[in-house]
């Protein structure tokens, strides 16, 4: 590695920035795919991968992808769940990798939810 | 690298890693490509969180869940559950004794919740070993303002006008040091960050060292561009290996990437570094001494003035600043002197990192903003004292600072009301004491600690020190005269006002304070020869009560020096000619008798023995509204 002038620093640092997003704390949003037993089975594991890649892909930096147990509509499976900042949350069912990109460009990128592939919008109530 | 869903911050500062964590590190990662997740989750070691009693730890990103007290075997468990199911692990969070329910989230546990971030900006959140994370969290840009936009006067002037002062003890403003070194027609100038940390019980700097030693690569090369120097030293104890290795790599780094060196990034400004190690000696801390240390002399110090700004290294100007000092001069270049002079008190600027230590709930280390009060920090992000215990003393600023009363728990912690109150802020050592702490014992402690670390060069400290020793060893031995504590305090005074260095004018703080707050308990151990808190051997009498002892012979089995007489159904009798007040048999006791006292300063009342046992009628079975209330 040659020594970096100013500008190389700053292309540097901008590079770097991109592998530390998920250590800064700031979220606009955040797509939870259902991983019980049930949707690794169903092929919950290459949902996961195709947002990840959707998101590299996309560069950006507000979205949490992340996991959660069986949300016990099993027969649905691969399920993930959207939630956007200030908006309810939206349920997609028996997802493919295909369906999983279209989600990200419609829902994430475009802001709207992808209607035919929801359960319904809203959680159950706790009680 | 591609998109990750998580990242799993483990903490490899000093403790944890004594603690095993690059065992878990280890697991970790096997588990981690058992289920194929290696591509979407990463596992960085990261300097130290802070909450080192809750060590090994670890915190997952983005959602900042933390998990302590981690063991190879909870690994698989934890993987499969949270990494890749989703469910984070409850038994693996972090309980406060007095709730039932974990606090999943870092940010909810009142440890960190009280606690402001500038030197330790970056911990747990970078890996210290590349640069790239430092670089990532805006590292490098306050070199790059300086260098590019301001001239060393600037600079001079934005730290002056930020009111920061000397993190290492004695709280000397950092501009005003920088000033002075620059105004000396004499060159070349050195910059030396001074990293002996000698205090038992503190290792502030270690952990900047080892979370996040850029920061202080970054903050040293912006004092050597103000003062005008091109080379700088890193003096820092051998007995920190990981800090000197990280140290190392960050420095290796840093000139690979022209941030150290000749010509840095093409701006025409020349500077590099090197490690010096300390072989320990308390005194290196010393500015003069660390100067003698360099320079390869025995480490004693010498008069000043003049001051190592004037006269330092080499016979040159030379400024030395603490590890801490160093480390948030970066972030005042960035966010500039006004707003970092918003922070703490009127004289006291900025935070303080203090190491929470002794008789405490979260033991780790803190940093905090300057005026926040001893009861924040012992209750709220201590979470209190251990066992119910009452809170008694907290000895700050290290072996040389004073012992601060439970009855100044409001006090605001800066420079002035420490000094004032007896201590002083010292490099940020914090040891909790609670009511079974004796404050006689307390001042010995430290004073052996202080003569054996004295140098020798001045008559008072050395022999002064003895002398304190050999008074405090007479006290607490049950031996102490009439007249003895105002021998102390003359002769601590004596100390004080002759000896040339910080050693020798602070090591009497101890006892000095101790007099001025627990003086009674001096009088007990003197004229009552009783210990208040039970602690010295000599004042102390462990005896078996007869009403309450049920001939278990428990504490019979266990006595190392078989002082105990008894058999079944005979209360037990301790022969207090034997006995070595070791204290195994309260240890044994059942809690449920609770037999064994501790006497001090009465008579030990007599027993008879071969006493037949009053058994203790066994309890009813609670009833259901017993167990619920």
């Amino acid at each position: 590695m040659a020594r970096l002038t100013l500008d190389e620093l700053r292309r540097k640092r901008a590079e770097a920035q991109k592998s530390i997003y998920l250590r800064e704390g700031e979220f606009r949003g955040k797509i939870i795919v259902h991983m019980g037993t049930c949707g690794i089975a169903a092929g919950a594991r290459a949902i996961v991968s195709a947002f990840l890649e959707e998101l590299e892909k996309s560069g950006v930096k507000d979205i949490m992808i992340t996991t959660s147990g069986c949300a016990g509509l099993c027969s649905k499976e691969p399920m993930a769940t959207v939630e956007m900042l200030n908006s309810p949350p939206v349920r997609y069912v028996e997802l493919t990798p295909e369906k999983a990109r279209e989600i990200f460009q419609a829902h994430i990128i475009g802001g709207t939810a992808v209607a035919e592939y929801a359960l319904g919008i809203g959680s159950e109530r706790g009680g | 690298m591609a998109a990750r869903r998580l990242e799993l911050m483990l903490c490899t500062g000093t403790g944890c890693v004594a603690g095993g964590s690059y065992r878990i590190k280890r697991a970790l990662e096997e588990e981690i490509a058992r289920h194929g997740l290696q591509e979407e989750i990463s596992l960085v070691p990261t300097g130290c969180n802070g909450f080192c009693g809750q060590g090994p730890l670890l915190v997952v990103m983005p959602e900042r869940i933390f998990y302590g007290w981690l063991k190879t075997e909870d690994i698989p468990f934890l993987v499969e559950e949270h990494f890749l199911k989703g469910r984070p692990v409850k038994k693996l969070m972090f309980t406060p004794p007095e709730r039932r329910e974990p606090i999943p989230l870092l940010s909810d546990i009142p440890f960190f919740k009280k606690q402001m971030l500038i030197v330790l900006r970056n911990k747990g959140i970078i890996d210290p070993e590349k640069i790239d994370d430092y670089i990532a969290r805006d590292g490098y840009t306050a070199l790059e303002k300086v260098l590019t936009s301001m001239t060393p006067e600037e600079v001079i002037e934005e730290i002056i006008r930020s009111g920061l002062r000397g993190r290492g003890g004695a709280g000397f403003p950092t501009g005003i040091k920088w000033k002075v070194c620059r105004n000396e027609p004499k060159t070349p100038k050195y910059v030396i960050c001074n990293c002996d940390e000698g205090d038992p019980g503190a290792y502030m700097d270690r952990s900047v060292f080892e979370s996040d030693p850029h920061s202080v690569i970054e903050g040293q090369t912006i004092a050597a561009y103000a003062i005008g120097a091109s080379h700088g030293y890193i003096y820092v104890r051998t007995e920190y290996p990981l800090a000197i290795k990280r140290m190392q790599k960050a420095i290796e780094q840093a000139r690979e990437y022209g941030l150290l060196g000749e010509n840095i990034l093409g701006t025409g400004f020349s500077f590099d570094l090197e490690i010096r190690e300390g072989s320990g000696a308390f005194v290196c801390g010393e500015e003069t001494s660390l100067i003698h240390s360099i320079e390869g002399k025995s480490p004693e110090p010498r008069q000043r003035p003049p001051f190592p700004a004037q006269v330092g290294i080499w016979g040159c100007p030379t400024v030395i600043n603490n590890v801490e000092t160093l480390a948030t001069v970066p972030v005042i270049i960035n966010r500039g002197a006004e707003w970092f002079s918003k922070i703490g008190t009127e004289t006291s600027k900025g935070t303080k990192i203090f190491s929470l230590v002794g008789k405490i709930n979260n033991t780790g280390l803190i940093e905090v903003p300057m005026g926040i009060t001893l009861r924040e920090i012992i209750y709220e992000i201590g979470g209190g004292i251990p066992g119910n215990r009452k809170f008694k003393a907290v000895q700050t600023g290290g072996p040389s600072g004073g012992c601060i009363p439970a009855s100044l728990i409001d006090l605001p912690i800066d420079y002035e009301s420490l000094t004032q109150a007896g201590s002083m802020m010292g490099s940020g050592g914090m040891i909790v004491m609670d009511e079974d702490t004796c404050m006689v014992d307390v001042a010995k402690f430290f004073i052996q600690f202080t003569n054996d670390e004295s140098c020798g060069k001045c008559t008072v400290c050395r022999d002064g020190s003895a002398a304190l020793l050999e008074v405090l060893t007479r006290i607490t031995d049950g031996e102490g005269r009439e007249g003895d504590i105002e021998f102390l305090e003359e002769l601590a005074w004596a100390i004080k006002d002759a000896s040339m260095c910080g050693l020798g004018t602070t090591l009497p703080n101890p006892v000095l304070t101790t007099i001025r707050y627990f003086r009674d308990e001096y009088e007990a151990h003197i004229r009552e020869r009783r210990c208040p808190a039970k602690v010295c051997k000599n004042l102390i009498a462990y005896w078996i009560d007869p009403q309450l002892c049920q001939a278990c012979l428990i504490c019979k089995r266990e006595c190392p020096a078989e002082a105990i007489y008894g058999e079944k159904h005979t209360v037990h009798v301790i022969d207090q000619s034997r006995c070595t007040k070791c204290g195994t048999c309260l240890d044994v006791c059942p809690p449920r008798f609770g037999a064994v006292k501790k006497l001090s300063g009465e008579p030990i009342p007599p027993v008879e023995r071969g006493m037949r046992v009053e058994r203790k009628k066994k309890t009813a079975t609670p009833t259901q509204e017993q167990l619920s209330a």
